[in-house]
């Protein structure tokens, strides 16, 4: 038996659609004019230093604030609209907390089975995120990286079609990092859609199939790890201090970027791939100049560094 | 929807260890990525895993309130304090009271015929206002009600559920103060309405009760909540005629202290199981006020995170 959606719900929706999104504290825009869509069945990441408005964003498409400005559809309802419709067919893990901390693990996984009409047997839950030998621990005696799989447990018992996972893996160690990754990836063999946010640009890289990287509630980058990573080739090598940059850039394809930093280590950045062409010109540019390049690599970029440039490296408040 | 998880189809385990390097989620190598999960190396061969597939659904609503009146219920009996405050104090207070001359009470009615009503009134108090009070503060500090927002079970659910609660803890009290009063001497003098109008007195008591514990609860701070629902308790047991009769304080005082939640739920029940009286019409309308003001700040006031 399942309730039916009061609003009729279209199959072929994008699992979120945010457009121009502004979200304002006080003077503050937390998002700011944001657009940005989820496709169904796919793992989409959002990326963004501190106070990007990562969880804003997130907090908006679960129905929790409203938008000053612009659109969000969730499975193509509005959040706050037709949040009866969308919560059984929702998961949510919060970024901290939501959990009663003397209740023990398995009765509130119990609990949340039973707003719902096909949960995960409480049991195979357990077992799945690894907490069956603690499932009568109370959850404020578990260690943070136990709460965490519980949270992500609360959030897929119900066999939701869309989840939202803050900060899935915080404060996990590398073992449940990766078992929280095989969930992740089981959930979207399995049909899910998820939308995570994350500071880790490895889980990025691994998880997602598409990354949107905000800053300053606006949407900065989007792609696939792929796109984002392979937009800049790179080549450094070794050679004698002081060479000179701008002849050696007039010997490249426009566009093309030189860097010495420390003194006598050289990067080269261009648009796309490092091609056999360019890796010519940059040796002969040295041969003319009797400069033996050591230690010469390519690289392409990682999604760090394209974060990185993208967000600056100022440290955030 | 698609059917539960296949018996035959053993639930994958990732143990704390996780799965082996190298292998995908049913232990199949993936070849050729260099330990990086590229999205086409997700699938796994031979279908999907068991029992995460989307099958969502709300429950029927009664079985959601029933699951959550149920875990509140078993989160009180298992907290120590609670029981304290809800049980053990009122059980102490009447047979303590009554045992010894701790307090004249007056002529006319004998220790433990004074003091039942006002006990259950202290028990209604205890469980309708502080602990609930105590109880959703902190599950709105530790962001409990705002986590139980994005399931199915409405606010409208959640507040029955609390309400469910209140009412199991209620009986349970009153099956135990009634039990013990009768044990000790307890002989009430009641009109056949007191069946109906005691009842009545309780659950409007309750209400205003439960009105004023979600309006310190949603508008303070949980620790805030704390102080507050405490000292309200030892106030309203002090001059709220639980122990102490109203006719020791002044005469002037005494209409004021009948005018609180307390004071007119202990001098209601007391008309209605010593007095002999049919309605208390004062004190049930002091409380229908007190109910209908206080759910309705609640209402307007309440704040969820």
């Amino acid at each position: 038996m399942s309730t039916a959606p009061h609003t009729p719900a279209n199959p072929a929706a994008p699992a979120v659609e945010i457009g121009g999104l502004v979200k304002r504290y006080g003077q503050l825009a937390a998002v700011d004019g944001l657009t940005l869509t989820a496709a169904r069945g796919a793992v989409t990441g959002i990326l963004g230093p501190n106070g990007a408005g990562k969880t804003t964003t997130i907090e908006i498409c679960e129905g929790y604030r409203r938008p000053d400005h612009g659109t969000v559809r969730v499975l193509g309802l509005d959040p706050v609209r037709d949040a009866r419709a969308l919560r059984p067919r929702v998961g949510v893990m919060l970024q901290s907390g939501g959990i009663p901390p003397s209740v023990p693990a398995a009765d509130y996984l119990n609990l949340l089975s039973r707003f719902h009409t096909h949960p995960v047997p409480v049991p195979q839950m357990l077992a799945l995120v690894g907490l069956t030998a603690v499932a009568r621990t109370p959850y404020k005696r578990l260690s943070g990286g136990l709460q965490q799989r519980l949270s992500l447990a609360a959030a897929v018992i119900g066999r939701p079609e869309l989840v939202f996972l803050d900060e899935p893996t915080a404060g996990m160690d590398p073992q449940a990092r990766h078992a929280t990754w095989e969930l992740i990836t089981q959930l979207r063999t399995a049909g899910v859609s998820i939308i995570l946010t994350t500071h880790f640009m490895e889980e990025a890289e691994r998880l997602c199939d598409y990354v949107a990287i905000i800053d300053h509630g606006e949407l900065v980058a989007g792609g696939t790890p792929a796109q984002l990573t392979g937009t800049a080739g790179q080549l450094r090598f070794h050679a004698e201090a002081g060479l000179d940059l701008d002849s050696l850039l007039a010997a490249l394809p426009p566009a093309s970027v030189a860097k010495e930093s420390p003194a006598g280590h050289y990067l080269i950045e261009v648009h796309g791939h490092v091609d056999p062409m360019l890796l010519a010109a940059v040796t002969a540019w040295c041969a003319q100049r009797d400069v033996l390049a050591t230690s010469l690599s390519i690289e392409s970029r990682t999604l760090e560094d394209v974060f990185l440039d993208l967000t600056g490296k100022d440290l955030r408040p | 929807m698609e059917a539960g998880p296949s018996p035959e189809r053993a639930p994958l385990r990732l143990g704390p260890e996780g799965p082996p390097p190298g292998r995908g989620p049913e232990g199949v190598p993936q070849g050729g990525t260099g330990g990086r999960v590229s999205p086409r190396d997700r699938g796994v061969p031979g279908g999907r895993p068991p029992g995460l597939a989307p099958a969502p659904g709300a429950a029927p609503l009664r079985r959601m309130i029933a699951a959550q009146a149920s875990l509140e219920m078993r989160t009180l009996l298992r907290n120590g304090e609670q029981l304290l405050l809800t049980l053990v104090i009122p059980l102490l207070l009447l047979t303590a009271f009554s045992l010894e001359p701790l307090v004249n009470f007056g002529a006319g009615m004998s220790r433990v015929d004074f003091l039942t009503p006002g006990i259950i009134a202290l028990a209604v108090m205890s469980t309708a206002f502080t602990s609930q009070a105590i109880a959703t503060g902190f599950e709105r500090r530790y962001g409990v009600l705002k986590r139980l927002g994005a399931t199915p079970l409405s606010r409208a659910g959640l507040i029955a559920a609390k309400t469910a609660t209140v009412i199991a803890v209620e009986l349970l009290q009153g099956a135990l103060i009634l039990l013990v009063a009768l044990v000790i001497g307890w002989r009430p003098d009641a009109s056949p309405a007191a069946i109906v109008v005691a009842p009545l007195l309780i659950l409007l008591g309750t209400a205003a009760f439960s009105g004023l514990a979600l309006l310190l609860a949603g508008t303070l701070r949980a620790e805030a909540t704390l102080a507050a629902a405490n000292l309200v308790y030892i106030l309203l047991l002090g001059v709220g005629g639980v122990v102490f009769p109203l006719t020791k304080f002044p005469a002037a005082a005494r209409p004021v202290l009948e005018l609180l939640p307390t004071g007119a739920l202990s001098t209601g029940l007391r008309d209605v199981l010593q007095h002999g009286t049919a309605f208390p019409a004062g004190n049930t309308i002091t409380l229908l006020v007190w109910a209908v003001v206080a759910i309705t700040f609640a209402a307007r006031m309440f704040r969820w995170e």
